[in-house]
């Protein structure tokens, strides 16, 4: 409770002690909320996983186990790309909607470096090690992000949000354009696939099971995980107990953004991104060269949305443009960052978790369970079910159409947010801005009790 | 407008940039000119034919003028209600499906089911050949759809309004561009809802419709010319409300100076629902307009327009509505001709890559806007 | 919260104003000492100490050459059409609380803005100790030792007041990224951090705002947040600071106190350049004044000299100087 002593005037009476009681209180909460970081986002995790579990246990063990490593493994991704847009939006206030962009910039770049220079299928790349391509991704969206800065330094938000919008539609158009393809091989010698796409390099964790990758062939280790897990133990397939494995290593990432990210609010740099966020000439005006740590804040954010990229689609075996990359990606994650409060870290990683979870993934599995206990037919059409007049029937169409009902329920969820809790879930933007714990007063203050 | 030339000048002055992106204007046009009387000198000029040429300028020109259309909507909620409205493309999409659906009630009433009509063609097939979905076979049915277009896209702009902008009209714009985000998912996916996911056809071709105006080498047809003719007419109302009425002036007023004009008693929510019936409407007519040169229809096409529109409205000037107008036909025609130049894969590209450098050199738009930076 | 402020901010008052010798004693920040002794930290002899050395350390070299910490010549700055500022051109010497009056519409906030760079003057100079620093940003400016307050009170909101201060102090080692991240090197971060606290600490007492430190700045009151306001700027450790209407909206109790910080931060050496719409005020408080008339510098001199200045009371003619 050092915090009481540090609102000071304890000796100065009764006047005094009416505001403390309640700072006490908001620091106590604070602390709590800090303290339970970890036990937030477990406990989220655990609930999804219950909830996943009555959903599909029905279905035996490989079905829930599988289901929690999409959960699981979407979670973690969109965590990471929150918490990437978090530093720009969320503490800086860059209203940057080209997330889609970087990260495909990310992705492919990472793919045409790592890529062999003579592939069976697909463009060729120039065939260098996998953390070269690794870091050439996150360089070259670094890179286009302190283009994309350039506007950033003279625009209002809202025409941030649209040059960066268009930004990452023309990304999106070059990498789908064959014109662009051709050129680049015959420049530099890899090509982007253009709108067919391209293979992604082998998964290294996929070689800590499977000697080479191959199916069939399992390491030491693989002979271990799946002679306990695997077919000739709980019955768990192969391919979702690697990606357990990958899952380890994306929350291993996560971990590593978290701390950095949280390193840099914490920070007289976090200091100043938040006092650009609230009133940029104020921070001008006190010697803060504003230009500067935007530029670097779409830097240090590209980069990491990049990385988030890789770490995210160069897992999924097969990029392509369109629609992976489609700005609806963006708002994905921006409605991730506006659950968990833009602001705070922590409530970027639990927005990704939450919305993986409940908004995007959750809502096509349920529909899918009652569709399979409706017994009707599925109509062919909205009019035709609509003129059924039978509730079952429309029902039955809507279960079986539960995509686009799916985004009219982010669009809801993301309305009753913005008109109701514009701080999201974990509330107001609490986390502290400097190195040291603000609480603690320095001598005079705490010796007073 | 007086000043437009002068201030150019000066902004050339203080910023090297524009005199860069003028200068590379200059050498496009010096290279079209060489292309066109078939010279080559080292790596400008080349060949083009006149016909290539005119042919582009007029399709730019015919999709400038819808992109312009739907513009003067964005631009007026854009300046009088200070936010990016990113629905305004769904609005776009409404106005199609709605509009469409009255048109091919109309056209194949009696022969086909009603819901097969009203759904354009989701519900059961109803071949535009047949219905005679098209201008000259059914004209009156093409303008009621177009006039239907106006009335639910406008209605819908309203209840939109009522529902999510309403209760946030203190708030700042960020705010109110991510709940019009997720307006437009809600709309953009109701639509896929109801009328299914496919892009289908949706007007009929019929033979001798196109007009070819020889000396020009362009051949236009009806379509496009119903397009120029109601979106000029569409504009011209525009003027006229602008102008010579009593809302158009409160209008102006709010777009220019809403402190001003709330203290001068400008009914302010009045305005701000006229906004909404005109800019939604016009949304609304030139989504239907849209669908009628492109002769096909899918649940997100105005999405997909709406990064154009924005490049339209930035062009012209955030808040003006004849800018808008300007900005649509430039876009449209960087649309078509950059063709010449750059692989056809990145005229898209193109259009948005000039929105950007204007945000960047220009932001007060071509002509000057009410919003600057 | 800022319901209950005016109570404490009222004793505090009172405490310090009765103590003037104290107050203007230079070199020393007697009113933190004064507000320390409330605080009952007589029992803390090291307090006091480390305060009145942190302020020593902190208080301005000034400028032992004579040349006048700001000179401003000839500035003009046209918006289109309009000339706000004509040909201005006045001096502030080191040391001096010096206000700057005239009517409304007379430039004063522009000039102000030119000054600091938030503006860029159409023609004329601005030298900061002897260095022309006409069109520099405003950070480069503030970093020259020039610090500005705003007319309305631009507090950071969602910051608490604690992270307001703390923003302000120049070149600190964390504003590097890779600094404040990287595991090595953030230790010297964590150490300047805690001296920033305490200083900042150290200066929220003197302006009688400490207990407010971890409120959100958003959820003071006006006069708190002009306190605020001065007290971010002396945080950066300049050599002058410009004030505009720092007393505009203030209650009577807080505008006596905000009046009395300035008059002991200028006795420790700090020069004050005062935009103030209340006449009274610079005629009582500011030993020079400079009265700006349509964009221009119309009487310069002493409170008594502008009072009986011919060319002063036409361009007031109606207001009661």
């Amino acid at each position: 409770m050092s915090d009481a002593d540090a609102s000071g005037g304890s000796a100065s009476g009764p006047p005094a002690n009416g505001p403390q009681a309640p700072e006490s209180a908001t620091a106590a909460l604070v602390e709590a909320a800090r303290e339970s970081d970890l036990g937030l986002v477990v406990g989220t995790l655990l609930v999804i996983y219950a909830a996943a579990t009555l959903l599909t246990f029905s279905d035996g063990l490989n079905s829930v186990v599988g289901l929690l490593e999409t959960l699981t493994f979407l979670g973690l991704v969109y965590a990471l790309t929150a918490l990437a847009l978090n530093l720009q939006w969320g503490y800086t206030g860059l209203f940057n909607i080209g997330v889609a962009g970087f990260m495909a910039v990310g992705v492919y770049t990472m793919g045409m470096v790592v890529r062999s220079p003579d592939p069976a299928f697909g463009p060729p790349g120039l065939g260098l090690p996998l953390p070269v391509g690794i870091v050439a991704g996150m360089g070259m969206a670094a890179l286009l992000g302190a283009v994309a800065a350039l506007p950033a330094l003279r625009l209002k938000a809202d025409y941030l949000a649209i040059v960066t919008l268009g930004l990452s539609e023309i990304i999106r158009l070059s990498l789908q354009s064959s014109t662009f393809d051709n050129f680049l091989r015959d420049t530099i010698g890899a090509g982007t696939g253009g709108g067919r796409g391209m293979g992604m390099p082998d998964n290294p964790v996929r070689d800590l099971f499977l000697v080479d990758g191959q199916a069939g062939t399992p390491t030491a280790l693989g002979d271990l995980v799946f002679g306990v897990f695997g077919n000739d133990g709980l019955g768990i397939s192969h391919p979702i107990l690697i990606g357990w494995g990958y899952i380890a290593v994306l929350a291993a990432f996560l971990v590593a953004f978290y701390l950095i990210l949280e390193r840099l609010g914490r920070s007289p740099f976090g200091r100043t991104m938040k006092a650009i966020r609230e009133d940029e000439l104020v921070a001008n005006s006190l010697g803060k060269d504003v230009n500067l740590v935007k530029i670097k804040v779409f830097v240090i954010g590209c980069a990491l949305m990049g990385l988030a990229g890789i770490l995210w689609f160069g897992s999924q075996g097969n990029v392509s443009p369109t629609p992976q990359f489609r700005p609806l990606l963006t708002f994905y994650v921006f409605i991730a960052v506006i659950i968990g409060g833009s602001g705070s870290n922590t409530g970027s990683v639990l927005g990704g978790i939450v919305f993986a979870a409940a908004l995007f993934e959750g809502p096509r599995r349920v529909g899918g369970v009652v569709r399979g206990l409706i017994d009707a037919e599925t109509p062919p059409s909205f009019a035709d079910a609509l003129v059924s007049l039978d509730p079952v029937t429309f029902l039955a169409y809507a279960t079986d159409n539960i995509a686009p009902l799916q985004f009219v329920f982010l669009g809801i969820v993301l309305v009753f947010i913005i008109h109701r809790r514009p701080e999201g879930i974990l509330g107001d933007r609490i986390e502290t801005a400097a190195a040291v714990d603000l609480s603690e007063r320095p001598n005079g203050g705490e010796s007073d009790e | 407008m007086g000043t437009t030339d002068s201030s150019i000048v000066d902004s050339a002055r203080a910023r090297p940039g524009l005199l860069f992106v003028a200068l590379l204007g200059g050498l496009l046009l010096v290279d079209l000119a060489a292309k066109l009387a078939g010279v080559g000198l080292g790596p400008i000029g080349g060949s083009l034919s006149v016909d290539r040429l005119g042919s582009n300028l007029w399709s730019g020109i015919v999709i400038g003028l819808v992109i312009g259309l739907a513009g003067i909507g964005l631009s007026m909620t854009y300046s009088i209600l200070s936010f990016a409205n990113f629905a305004h493309g769904d609005l776009v999409s409404v106005g199609a499906f709605s509009g469409w659906g009255v048109a091919f009630l109309i056209a194949g009433f009696g022969d086909i089911p009603a819901r097969a009509l009203l759904t354009v063609r989701d519900a059961g097939n109803a071949a535009p050949g047949d219905i005679g979905a098209h201008i000259l076979t059914t004209p009156g049915g093409i303008l009621v759809g177009l006039l239907a277009a106006f009335v639910v896209t406008a209605l819908l702009a309203v209840a939109l309004d009522r529902a999510f902008y309403k209760p946030m009209r203190d708030r700042d714009g960020i705010s109110l561009l991510i709940a019009s985000i997720g307006a437009a998912l809600i709309v953009r996916y109701l639509l896929q809802f109801v009328y299914g996911s496919d892009r289908r056809g949706i007007t009929a071709s019929v033979e001798a419709s196109n007009i070819a105006f020889a000396p020009l080498g362009l051949s236009v047809n009806a379509h496009e010319l119903t397009i120029l003719v109601a979106a000029l007419g569409l504009m011209l109302a525009m003027h006229g409300m602008l102008q010579h009425t009593k809302l158009g002036t409160a209008m102006r007023a709010m777009a220019d100076n809403k402190d001003l004009a709330l203290i001068t008693g400008i009914p302010a929510e009045r305005v701000v629902t006229a906004t909404w019936i005109i800019g939604g409407g016009l949304a609304g007519a030139s989504g239907y307009l849209y669908v009628l040169l492109r002769g096909t229809i899918q649940f997100d096409f105005g999405w997909l327009l709406l990064l154009l529109i924005f490049a339209a409205v930035i062009l012209g000037g955030i808040g003006s509505v004849y800018g808008a107008i300007a900005g649509g036909l430039v876009i449209g025609v960087v649309f078509t001709t950059s063709t010449i130049w750059i692989p056809s894969d990145f005229n898209q590209a193109a259009a948005f890559g000039v929105m950007i450098l204007m945000l960047l050199l220009r932001p007060e738009g071509l002509f000057g806007g009410v919003t600057t930076t | 919260m800022s319901s209950d402020a005016p109570d404490r901010s009222d004793a505090a008052d009172g405490d310090a104003a009765a103590d003037p010798g104290d107050a203007t004693d230079p070199g020393d920040l007697g009113a933190a000492e004064a507000v320390a002794a409330t605080d009952g930290a007589e029992d803390e002899p090291e307090a006091n100490d480390s305060a009145v050395e942190e302020a020593a350390k902190h208080v301005p070299s000034g400028s032992p050459s004579g040349t006048p910490p700001l000179r401003v010549e000839g500035l003009v700055k046209r918006f289109g059409g309009v000339t706000a500022v004509d040909g201005a051109s006045f001096e502030v010497e080191s040391g001096s609380l010096t206000g700057l009056i005239g009517p409304n519409g007379a430039g004063k906030s522009t000039t102000f803005n030119c000054i600091t760079g938030v503006h860029e003057p159409t023609a004329g100079k601005v030298y900061f100790e002897g260095e022309d620093v006409t069109g520099l940003k405003p950070y480069q400016i503030a970093r020259k030792g020039m610090v500005r307050t705003f007319q309305i009170a631009r507090e950071l909101g969602e910051m608490t007041v604690l992270e307001n201060l703390m923003l302000a102090p120049q070149g600190q080692l964390g504003e590097s990224a890779i600094r404040a991240v990287t595991p090595g090197l953030r230790g010297a971060v964590v150490e300047e951090e805690t001296e920033l606290r305490e200083r900042a600490w150290e200066t929220l007492e003197f302006f009688e705002i400490d207990h407010l430190a971890h409120e959100h700045a958003g959820n003071l009151s006006g006069g708190q947040r002009k306190l605020l306001e001065m007290a971010r700027a002396l945080m950066t450790d300049p050599e002058m600071v410009l004030l505009d209407e720092p007393l505009a909206g203030v209650n009577p109790t807080l505008e006596e106190k905000l009046l009395d910080r300035i008059h002991d931060l200028r006795a420790d050496g700090y020069t004050f350049l005062l935009v103030e719409h209340d006449m009274d005020i610079i005629m009582e408080n500011c030993e020079r004044v400079i009265v700006m008339h349509q964009g221009s510098v119309l009487a310069e001199g002493t409170g008594d000299e502008i009072r009986n200045d011919e060319r002063v009371i036409e361009a007031y003619l109606g207001e009661d100087l």
